[in-house]
């Protein structure tokens, strides 16, 4: 454990740290997807339930294990959970808490790349005059190495390796020269960019109608995403939807909130610090991020177009597009403000992401700041590399799968359970409270200890049988009529097998097409190999601070 | 806009900017505990 004295810098600079590790890309781009799929309007009510009774609590439960962490010089997931539940495996269970953010961190770090190289082919106008298809095909390019056609050889790689050398630089200038400075500067002009954006988006009407797309109106987008339709809030696969966007808005289950609360001074507030942050997210979330990309969307390509199309590639394939049709100024203004907002939103979570190895590493190992922030760089680039070259091979999406989905989920409910049921909720609750400047009401107590627990469960249990088509009622009748429990091949059972992928190849005609996904299932398989070998690799340094810790009697 | 979409966004939007402004004044007008003591 290490006695360094490293701390935030100020309160505010803390929440809009906290918060600004929070907001991320999917706050703009996975939540209004997600609402317009899964009831609209009425998609909001179990969204909001989901983040009073286990979203508020993880946060509560991962700022106050921090905090504990924190006095005892332990800050990172491995020794706090140790410190928490006194047996041997936890630690080793906490090695997930440094693994994910390293993971996750590699292909982050390459979707904060195309931000940064948008915004330079933005002032550059690089996409003046160009059609919809060419804005969507010069992402295509972009993303594969080989046929880069965006005028800059491998620029992706390029743009990837800049964005990594600056997240190093910025971590190795410490919490709060590094880390809390540029949160003091994103968020704040995050929300600008954003309000101008959502004020375009509000005020489009029809004026983006044209004789190809006669029937475009922003507010027709609006309608869609917010009209309710209350049947929808009677399938499970929408309230597992509203369940999953609240945990990956709010970056619980990765190990970052403990890592930045742990920096927090042992008698000072977190209670009121994590409703502000977690209340800022969701700001900038359900104002922000529903008043951008499908109004502006339906306001120019119609509300059929949006309904086919509404997806994560819109932010890079679309929105250039239909910015290019407010003239050369504002068009240039808007792709900057865009993806400016796109890359604070990034960065401010990625810088998140260092921080764990980098306290471990220092309380372990006693690295300096410089050597843990680099240290860091290079292992994400080692990992990294893999998306930027394979991305067409699935490479990227099966980090998010087991690094950015997965992982969490199980982090989250083990530390859930051990934090009311092993380190026990009547310390638990003495831990948020203490030192609190709001009252924390009394009833979220059973909440923590029964509601968010089965609340994790069901969403763990959701994405291991999740049911073909996501349609649980007719999976229930099957199973009731004994035709089995019909999978699909995106639950965790199936992901594990490549099931989906085995029956493609097993289907395709074409040599060349089958060739292609063998392929396909060997980066697969290599990049599973890979994040394997890395969390035995953290497991290993685990062990060797642990034989360190027992020598120097500190265990 | 139909009327239950205006209702639904007016009512999340406003209780989610509310709850937002609400905390981080809360967090901006009370000081840390450390930093009154060490005043």
């Amino acid at each position: 454990m290490s006695s360094h004295k490293e701390s935030w810098g100020s309160r505010v600079g803390l929440v809009l740290a906290m918060a600004g590790n929070a907001v991320g890309l999917g706050n703009f781009l996975r939540f209004p997807v997600q609402a317009v799929n899964n009831g609209g309007g009425a998609f909001i009510i179990p969204y909001l339930v989901s983040f009073l009774v286990m979203g508020i609590p993880l946060l509560w439960i991962e700022w106050s294990m921090g905090r504990f962490g924190g006095k005892s010089g332990n800050h990172s997931t491995p020794y706090i959970l140790d410190s928490m539940a006194k047996r041997n495996f936890w630690k080793y269970f906490g090695v997930f808490g440094i693994w994910t953010n390293l993971a996750v961190a590699a292909y982050y770090c390459y979707i904060e790349s195309w931000t940064m190289s948008y915004v330079f082919h933005s002032i550059a106008r690089t996409f003046d005059g160009m059609s919809q298809l060419e804005v969507a095909n010069f992402f295509t390019n972009y993303v594969d190495v080989s046929t880069t056609t965006t005028g800059i050889p491998f620029e992706a790689p390029i743009f990837y390796i800049l964005c990594l050398l600056l997240n190093t630089w910025i971590l190795s200038k410490g919490l709060s020269h590094g880390v809390e400075r540029t949160a003091k500067i994103g968020m704040p002009l995050l929300i600008v960019f954003g309000l101008f954006l959502a004020i375009r988006g509000w005020t489009l009407g029809t004026s983006g109608a044209t004789a190809e797309h006669p029937d475009a109106n922003a507010i027709a987008g609006m309608n869609f995403l917010w009209d309710p339709q209350y049947e929808s809030l009677s399938d499970p696969s929408v309230w597992l939807a509203a369940a999953g966007q609240i945990f990956f808005t709010l970056s619980v289950g990765m190990g970052t909130i403990h890592c930045y609360a742990a920096y927090v001074r042992p008698k000072d507030d977190i209670a009121l610090n994590a409703m502000s942050a977690g209340w800022m997210n969701e700001f900038v979330e359900v104002v922000l991020g529903s008043s951008i990309v499908i109004p502006i969307a339906a306001g120019y390509l119609g509300l059929d177009w949006v309904r086919d199309n509404a997806s994560f590639g819109m932010a890079f394939q679309t929105m250039p597009f239909l910015f290019e049709n407010w003239g050369p100024f504002l068009a240039a203004m808007a792709g900057i403000f865009w993806f400016g907002l796109l890359f604070f939103a990034g960065i401010t979570s990625s810088l998140a992401m260092g921080t764990p190895w980098m306290g471990f590493m220092r309380d372990e190992f006693g690295f300096s700041r410089e050597k843990g922030a680099w240290s860091f760089g290079g292992i994400v680039l080692l990992l990294g590399i893999p998306t930027v070259l394979f991305y067409n091979y699935g490479v990227f999406n099966e980090y998010d799968y087991w690094a950015g989905t997965v992982s969490l989920v199980i982090f989250a409910l083990a530390e859930s359970i051990i934090f009311s049921w092993i380190y026990g909720i009547e310390k638990g609750w003495a831990e948020i409270t203490s030192g609190a400047d709001i009252r924390v009401p009394g009833f979220y107590k059973p909440i923590l200890k029964y509601i968010t627990p089965l609340f994790l469960l069901f969403v763990f249990v959701g994405s291991v049988f999740s049911p073909l088509d996501g349609n649980w009622t007719e999976a229930l009748q099957s199973l009731f009529s004994g035709g089995g429990w019909p999978l699909d091949n995106g639950s965790l059972i199936k992901q594990v097998l490549n099931t989906g992928l085995r029956e493609q190849i097993v289907q395709a005609t074409d040599a060349v097409a089958r060739e292609t996904l063998e392929t396909q299932l060997f980066f697969i398989n290599g990049s599973r190999f890979l994040l394997m070998a890395v969390f035995l690799g953290i497991c290993g340094l685990v062990y060797v601070a642990y034989r360190k810790r027992m020598k120097g009697g500190t265990t | 806009m139909t009327t239950a979409a205006w209702l639904t966004m007016i009512l999340t939007m406003g209780i989610v900017t509310a709850f937002s402004a609400y905390f981080f004044w809360r967090v901006l007008n009370t000081p840390n505990k450390t930093d009154s003591e060490n005043q």
